[in-house]
Formats: structure tokens, C-alpha cells, sequence
């Protein structure tokens, strides 16, 4: 059993309660460890996906572009340019002979089909290797189409997702602060680190909307470049999650004055403390703010509480394991699973810092595992060893999970059921529930050996 | 060459090469894929697979960073494969470079060997290596590559002769292995199939959590291969410059047979013809019985499906397949279009739809969705059969979409949709008649309930 873990990844696992917390970090991955992780170009990719009216250019081998076609459940309102999948599918010759000049005629090719508000060129790992001058291409592509045309410095071996986060809002700062602000409310703000899965920004807005704060800029979900343009209007960022947009909110802080507050929009607490917190910013400006504010919150959680009590009934005690992308996420789910009885015993992420896991495994329960940069060896070691019934994770978790006999909910970029906001929580709960009290789990064998143990008929 | 009028790419109707590699990697028993290069490509490759099969899919990474980009990846090969060896005990590890790895330059072959000598006091597994850059290819290039590769350096000596068919079956589902299987058993030979994803890709419920799962081709069986009977070798398509099925053949005389990926009757008839010939056993009852009620259920339904006209696209030997199959149902394949762009596309269409068709379907190589999505607008459709990422089009065209092949990432059960021999023929028969009555009903304003 032990074996499952690499000696180099034993300072990547800690035990609350087990000695004093500490956690390495931010490291490359190991190799031959199978890690759950992507790359630099997959952080930048996620997080400007959904700016729907842009181009999104991949520059490099196909496979990079494929894996990430419509990856996300982001939806737009309007245009849907971001659905679709460009490449400048790199061959041999470009590689020796060197990609920008195919690059040029591709963006040239696209910009004129598709007539896009702003095209972002992302660099993949050969991109890298091979030297093209990328940036000097979307200048001189910029300059001929005069649309902005970004390069998005995500060669993948260059990090782990996060430098492609701080890729992605490098790109995007330079195309704020060149719209017209003047018609901006001084109640306003910029959603930051939403991608609209499943139309989730859509419930978040509705919010705002309803507190009187008018919303500039989603950032990216249901996103255009014209709103980006102008996001150095609004009065406060509203940043979701730690790790994807808290740098373009930095960036414009240090530039234009904006300030920013931290955001969550999963799970009862979080998403009410979310609107609360805007609500105590503009109270000054706006006194009936308040006051509306938990008007919003009374009318969503009086339909809501009373639905959730019959799902907490069937799921009291139940033991829960979370492996995530990003540890901020992992705060809110410990939350929510509170409020449906549940115990969570795994909480893990991609690319959580010091500071995540050390919040993480403050607010955990003593002899929670906590693990950076996990694989399927520990996960599926730590899944049995804690006799998890729920899993929380992605695509590539899923399989371990249901090979383990055990329930499974979506929580990654690819769901396409709403999890945020009050109606979100319902959701999560409904989704939590009819997975982890499904009657198939005592045909697994796994469970079906537990039981008869128990009856002490032996395994 | 390809066909395409641009120079970009939109929605690609292609994968990359290593996946096809990883994948086939995945048919040896206790085999672990490792792909040579950063840790992103081997992500998205496991995802994408996952979301197919729905079976975890471990592939290995040597996860370069920015300074081993830089002063090449020796290092972090030689010390993923000694991780994988401690934590996951693979008794053959199959090493795909990427894009990354072949640009920079890295000799595999040379630091696989650098890695035997400085380890030869460990027990080694067995290490295959296969060049898989994607800029010159697509996943089923990289398919056939890792088989070839298999063969070539698994296969060392010439075994004691034995009645055993190597059958090579490209990339069908593992309910086609299966059947395969079935098929070689009642032929009374046992079948070395290469590679054999139909339990590794499709495991039952079991106890635990397999580090690698059970099922595969056995070394001992690849070893052996140099002794069968001969080789079937399914794909018209042709992609690697030496087959695994020639490179057996040329080194060990045992004699290859290359086919089609037998779907619908003639092509079908002609892999029976070949395992007669092979094994000298005719054809049992039940495959003749089979071949019969499918022609029964052609003469039944072809009214239903007569003079459709379909796109057809994907893999370039599943688009052939599948041509063959349509022509001979009487549905006209209008467009044969692949983002390959393997030499014999035209010529293999031409020869399954020889006297089935006045004339073969229009045929492209090396497009993408954009390229058949601009000529679909004239050719006016009724019907789109490939891959589940033709969705998209179907939807806007209003057609249905007869999903084969992989991936199948928008319905439930890829993995167990069944294609080949008269037995997958029929099941695509009755699916796609039934999908096209489906409509008629639909679209009907009185609702027939007979059909
Ligand atoms: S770099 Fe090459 S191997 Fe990696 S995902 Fe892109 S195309 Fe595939
Ligand atoms: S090639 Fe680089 S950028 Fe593309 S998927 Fe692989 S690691 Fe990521």
C-alpha cells in the first residue's frame, strides 16, 4: 500500500494534525509519476477560451488545439467564435524551415473569415524550440488588420498551469484600458475567474444585477474583447479563485487603482459572504445596497434551504475526497459539504501555493490528507484507505473513483450542470446525492466484499 | 498531400500522433505508455482517451521542463522510466517521443541503450521506442508505428511453428477484438492479436484499483509471432514503411496477409477468405449463417437507406471501411474526406467500391471540419457516419450522425459499438436504418407506427 507514493512526492502529503503543516509546492512534476497536470498553454487556454468573440489561434502541432476544442462547458450569449478549435498544424518543414510565416497566412486567413474583435495567438512547446518571433507576427498582422492581435507566451514546458494564468492575464491586460469608460456606473465591478460553465456567470449577474451593481467586464465567461477594453472602468474586481485572473486584477490595481476582493460563488456561505463584500464596498456610495443585498440572499435561500435538508438526510456522514485544479475551489466544497452532513477526508489540487494548503488544512478536519500535484497510484490508495464515498474531481479522476466502487461528481471545467450560486448549490446537492446513494454501489465488488466482511463472512 | 485550399486549421479532424501510440502501447500485457517529452501532451492524451473508453488510462510522462527542453531530456527519460518501473512494475514500458522531444533532438535510441548498460544489475523491463513527432502524422500513424515497432523489436528470433494467426486489427473498439477473437477460436486457432486493447480498455468491476490493468498481448505471445501461421493485417490505408505483418514476413517468412478492416459483406468475406486460407479450416456454419441473415436484413431494410447520400470521415481506414460498407447498401458516399494524408486513400476507395458504384466518392486528404463543412453546403447531405466531433455539423445541417470509430465522446458505450465481420455489419445496419426511420417518424405529422 505505502508504496503507492514516491519518495521525491512524500513533503507533497501531509496529514492534518500529523506535526507541524507544512507542504512543497509549485514544483515540476515528477517524471514517470502520471500527474493529473497539464500545462503552461493549458492554464492560458482555459482561462481565455471564453472570450467568445476573439480568435483563438493555436500555433503548434495539431494534438495541442484538438485536446482543447471546445473544452469547457463555457457558453456565450452572442458569438461563439471560441467553439471552435484553429491551429496552425505545424508540419515538418515548418519546423525546420520555421512556423511564422505559416502563422502569418493563418491569421491573415482566419481574421478576414471570421472578422474576430481580437485574435490571441498561443505558443506551444515547439513554438518555443524552433524560435518564432511570435509577437513580431502579431504586430505586423496587428498593424495590417488593426484588430489586436496578442501573443500568449504559453510554451507548455515552461511551468505548470499557473505561469499559463500569469500568461493569460499578461494578454489580457494590454487590451484593457483602451475603451471608453465615460458611461460607467460608479456602482460597477468586473467578474473576474468566472468561465460561465453551464451559464453559471449568468446566475452570478443576476445577482449584482438585482443589488444594483452594474457588471463591466466577465472575465472570461460569456466574455467579449470590447467589455475587456473597458474594464479599467469599473469600480472593483470581483475575483473568483485564487489562481487564474488574480494577476490581471494585481495588474490593474497597480495601474489604474482598482481594488479587488477575493470571491467564491460555491457553496451557501461563500456566495452569500461574495455579495455581502461587494455590498459593504459600495455601501458608502449606495446605503440601500445592504439592504438589497440580503434581500437577494432571504428570497434564494428561503427556496433553497428547505430542498437541501432532504438531500442532508440521506447523506449525513457520508466521506468525501476532493481533487481539484486550482485549491481555492477546494475551500468553498469543504464548506458546502457541510451543509449536506458530509465529511471531507482528501482535498488536493494541480496547482495549489503554500498559502492554499495552508488555509486548506486549517479549516480541514484533524487527519484530512492534504496532497499537491497528486496521481492516480496516491489518489486511488487514499480513496480506498479512507473508504472515500464521493469522489469531487475531474475527467481523468473519474474512472479511478468508479473502478473503486465509489460516487463521483464533476467539478471541473468540462461540467455542464451549474454548480454556482444559490440555485448551483441545490445542483451540487442533487448531483452529490444521486450519485453517492445510488443503489448500484453494493453491486461493486469492492463494497460487496466490505459487506460481507461486516457480517463477518470474510472476504 | 493535402487538399485543403488553406494554410489554417479549423476543428481538425484529426489526433495526434503519439495518442495512437500511447493507445496501441496500452494492448501489451503489463505495458505502461511513456511519452518522451513535457507533461501537457501525456494530460490531454489521458483525457481524451478517458473520456472515450471510461476506463482510467495511465500513461507516463517525463515531464521536461524549461531547462531540459534546453539540454535535452536524457536525464528525465532514464529517471521516468526507473519511476515507473518501481511504482507501477510494468514489464514493458513503450516509449513515444512527442513533438518536443524530436525537435530538440533527443536519440532514444541511444539513451534507452545508455539507460540498459547504467541499470544492467536491475531487472529490466522490456522497452520499445517508437519516433512519433505529429508534425509529419496523425494518431493512426502513430498507431501503426508502435505495432510495427512491437513486432520489430519484441519479436527477435524465430519461434518453433505453431497454429497461431498474428492478426494486426488497427484501431477498432474492443467489442471488435472481441469478436475477432470469437471468429479465430471457431476457426480452431488461437489468435496473437496485436495490439489487443479489448480487456485493457473495457474492464469489468473489479476489487481494486489496477496500477495496470489486466489483459493485452502477452510478450511471450509477440515472441512467438515469428512462428504462426501467417499474419492478417486489417487498414487499407497505408502509413508506416514496413508493417509489423512485413517485418514478420520479410525477417521470418511468415506469411501476410493485408486486408481491410473487414466491415460489410466483401470485405468481410475477403478476411474469412484469408483465415481459410491460412488455417486450411473452411468457414463454420454460424459465421455462414451470420453472413446469410445479413444479407436477409439488407434485403429487408434497403428501401429504408436507398440512395442517401453520406459524408463519411475520420481515420483514414475507418473511412474506408466504411465506404465499403455504405456502397454496398446501396447509400451513396458523396464525400470520403480524412485529415491524413496517407498516399493510397484514392486508390483503396476506388477498389471497394469497384462495381458497387459508378463511380468512387469524392475523396480529401489532409482536411479539416472547415474543408467538409464549405463542399456540404452543395453536396446537400442526408447522413454524416464518423467520429462523435462531426456533432457539431450534424446538428447544423439537421442530419443525423451514425457515430463509428473513436472518439466517441457525446454518446455512452464507444467502447462496445461492434463494426466488423458480418456480425458489427449488422449492428450498423439496424442502427443506421433505424436512425433514419427514427427521423421519417419524427418529421411525420400523421406518426406512423408502421414503418
Ligand atoms: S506537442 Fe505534439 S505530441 Fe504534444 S499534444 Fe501537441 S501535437 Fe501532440
Ligand atoms: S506540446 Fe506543450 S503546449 Fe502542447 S500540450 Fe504538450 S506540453 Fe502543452
Amino acid at each position: 500500500m505505502e508504496q503507492a507514493i514516491f519518495e521525491e512526492r512524500r513533503d507533497q502529503i501531509h496529514r492534518t494534525g500529523e506535526g507541524p503543516f507544512e507542504l512543497a509546492c509549485n514544483r515540476d512534476s515528477l517524471a514517470g509519476a502520471v500527474s493529473q497536470r497539464a500545462c503552461v498553454f493549458c492554464g492560458s487556454r482555459v482561462v481565455l477560451y471564453p472570450i467568445a468573440d476573439a480568435l483563438h489561434l493555436v500555433h503548434g502541432p495539431i494534438g495541442c488545439a484538438v485536446y482543447t476544442w471546445d473544452i469547457r462547458g463555457a457558453l456565450s450569449s452572442g458569438p461563439e467564435l471560441h467553439r471552435l478549435s484553429f491551429s496552425t498544424d505545424l508540419q515538418e518543414k515548418d519546423v525546420i524551415f520555421g512556423g511564422e510565416k505559416k502563422l502569418k497566412a493563418a491569421l491573415l486567413e482566419l481574421i478576414e473569415r471570421h472578422q474576430p474583435k481580437a485574435a490571441f495567438v498561443y505558443a506551444t512547446c515547439i513554438v518555443g524550440i524552433i524560435g518564432d518571433d511570435v509577437a513580431a507576427v502579431c504586430r505586423d498582422v496587428a498593424a495590417k488588420t488593426g484588430i489586436p492581435v496578442i501573443p500568449v507566451q504559453s510554451e507548455g514546458f515552461k511551468g505548470n498551469k499557473r505561469e499559463g494564468y500569469a500568461a493569460a492575464c499578461k494578454a489580457m491586460f494590454t487590451l484593457t484600458g483602451t475603451g471608453d469608460i465615460s458611461d460607467i456606473s460608479p456602482i460597477s465591478i468586473n467578474i473576474l475567474g468566472d468561465f460561465n460553465l453551464a451559464g453559471e456567470i449568468w446566475i452570478i449577474r443576476d445577482y449584482f444585477k438585482r443589488m444594483g451593481v452594474e457588471t463591466v467586464a466577465n472575465i472570461t465567461g460569456d466574455g467579449r474583447v470590447d467589455d475587456i477594453r473597458r474594464a479599467h472602468g469599473a469600480a472593483l474586481n470581483v475575483v473568483q479563485c485564487s489562481g487564474a485572473t488574480m494577476e490581471l486584477a494585481k495588474m490593474l490595481q497597480e495601474k489604474y487603482g482598482t481594488p479587488f476582493i477575493r470571491a467564491s460563488y460555491l457553496g451557501i456561505e461563500d456566495m452569500a459572504d461574495s455579495l455581502y463584500a461587494v455590498a459593504e464596498h459600495f455601501k458608502d456610495r449606495d446605503p440601500g445596497i445592504v439592504e438589497r443585498t440580503q434581500q437577494v440572499v432571504r428570497e434564494e435561500l428561503a427556496v433553497l434551504l428547505p430542498q437541501l435538508k432532504q438531500y442532508r438526510k440521506d447523506l449525513e456522514g457520508k466521506r468525501v475526497a476532493i481533487y481539484v485544479g486550482g485549491a481555492f475551489k477546494a475551500f468553498s466544497l469543504i464548506k458546502a459539504f457541510r451543509h449536506l452532513g458530509m465529511k471531507v477526508v482528501l482535498v488536493g489540487s494541480q496547482t495549489g501555493t503554500s498559502e492554499d494548503y495552508e488555509e486548506l488544512a486549517a479549516i480541514c478536519d484533524p487527519g484530512t490528507v492534504v496532497v499537491d500535484d497528486s496521481n492516480p497510484l496516491e489518489l486511488s490508495k487514499y480513496v480506498r484507505e479512507l473508504d472515500v464515498d464521493l469522489f469531487v474531481g475531474g475527467v481523468k479522476e473519474r474512472p479511478i473513483a468508479h473502478k473503486l466502487g465509489v460516487g463521483f461528481c464533476d467539478h471541473n471545467h468540462e461540467r455542464k450542470e451549474a454548480l454556482e450560486g444559490f440555485v448551483g448549490m441545490l445542483n451540487f446537492a442533487r448531483e452529490v446525492h444521486a450519485s453517492a446513494t445510488s443503489p448500484i454501489w453494493q453491486f461493486v465488488p469492492r463494497r460487496e466484499a466490505m459487506a460481507k466482511a461486516s457480517k463477518g463472512e470474510g472476504i | 498531400m493535402s487538399d485543403s485550399p488553406y494554410v489554417s486549421t479549423t476543428n481538425a479532424c484529426k489526433l495526434c500522433t503519439p495518442l495512437g501510440a500511447a493507445l496501441a502501447f496500452r494492448g501489451v500485457e503489463g505495458a505502461i505508455p511513456f511519452l518522451h517529452g513535457s507533461q501537457g501532451c501525456a494530460t490531454y492524451m489521458r483525457r481524451y482517451i478517458i473520456s472515450h473508453f471510461r476506463e482510467p488510462m495511465d500513461i507516463a510522462s517525463s515531464a521536461l521542463g524549461e531547462k531540459q527542453a534546453v539540454f535535452g531530456g536524457g536525464p528525465n527519460l532514464k529517471k521516468g522510466i526507473l519511476n515507473v518501473m518501481s511504482k507501477y512494475g510494468a514489464s514493458v514500458v513503450g516509449v513515444a517521443t512527442t513533438c518536443l522531444t524530436e525537435t530538440i533532438g533527443d536519440d532514444v535510441p541511444r539513451l534507452l541503450a545508455e539507460f540498459r548498460k547504467e541499470f544492467a544489475d536491475l531487472p529490466l523491463p522490456e522497452i520499445v521506442h517508437v519516433s512519433t513527432p505529429s508534425y509529419s502524422g496523425t494518431h493512426m500513424e502513430g498507431w501503426h508505428a508502435a505495432v510495427a515497432a512491437l513486432a520489430s523489436q519484441l519479436v527477435t528470433e524465430k519461434a518453433p511453428d505453431h497454429r497461431r494467426v498474428n492478426l494486426m486489427p488497427g484501431l477498432v473498439s474492443p467489442s471488435d477484438l472481441r469478436h475477432f477473437k470469437e471468429i479465430l477460436a471457431d476457426f480452431g486457432v488461437a489468435a496473437t492479436v496485436l495490439p489487443d486493447i479489448s480487456d485493457s480498455m473495457d474492464r469489468p468491476a473489479l476489487l481494486d484499483y489496477e496500477k495496470l490493468p489486466a489483459g493485452g498481448t502477452t510478450l511471450a505471445d509477440i515472441r512467438a509471432m515469428s512462428g504462426a501461421l501467417g499474419s492478417i493485417e486489417c487498414g487499407r490505408a497505408v502509413h508506416v514503411v514496413e508493417s509489423a505483418g512485413a517485418n514478420l514476413e520479410n525477417r521470418f517468412g511468415v506469411p501476410n496477409v493485408s486486408l481491410g478492416i473487414p466491415i460489410g459483406i466483401r470485405e468481410t468475406d475477403a478476411f474469412f477468405a484469408a483465415l481459410e486460407k491460412l488455417t486450411g479450416v473452411t468457414t463454420p456454419a454460424k459465421y455462414i449463417n451470420e453472413r446469410g441473415r445479413l444479407v436477409d436484413a439488407y434485403v429487408d431494410g434497403h428501401k429504408y437507406v436507398a440512395g442517401k447520400r453520406a459524408i463519411v470521415y475520420g481515420e483514414e481506414d475507418m473511412v474506408i471501411a466504411m465506404v465499403a460498407f455504405l456502397a454496398e447498401i446501396g447509400v451513396k458516399p458523396i464525400l470520403a474526406a480524412t485529415g491524413s494524408t496517407c498516399k493510397n486513400f484514392k486508390a483503396a476507395l476506388a477498389e471497394v467500391t469497384a462495381g458497387l458504384l459508378p463511380e468512387p466518392p469524392e475523396a480529401r486528404l489532409g482536411v479539416d471540419f472547415h474543408d467538409i463543412a464549405e463542399q456540404a453546403a452543395d453536396l446537400a447531405p442526408d447522413l454524416l457516419v464518423g467520429h462523435s466531433k462531426g456533432y457539431t455539423y450534424a446538428k447544423a445541417w439537421d442530419v443525423p450522425l451514425l457515430r463509428v470509430g473513436f472518439p466517441i465522446h457525446d454518446r455512452f458505450g464507444g467502447q462496445r459499438m461492434r463494426h466488423v465481420a458480418y456480425g458489427g455489419a449488422q449492428e450498423l445496419f439496424d442502427r443506421l436504418v433505424n436512425t433514419i426511420l427514427e427521423r421519417k417518424q419524427e418529421a411525420s405529422a400523421v406518426g406512423y407506427g408502421y414503418l
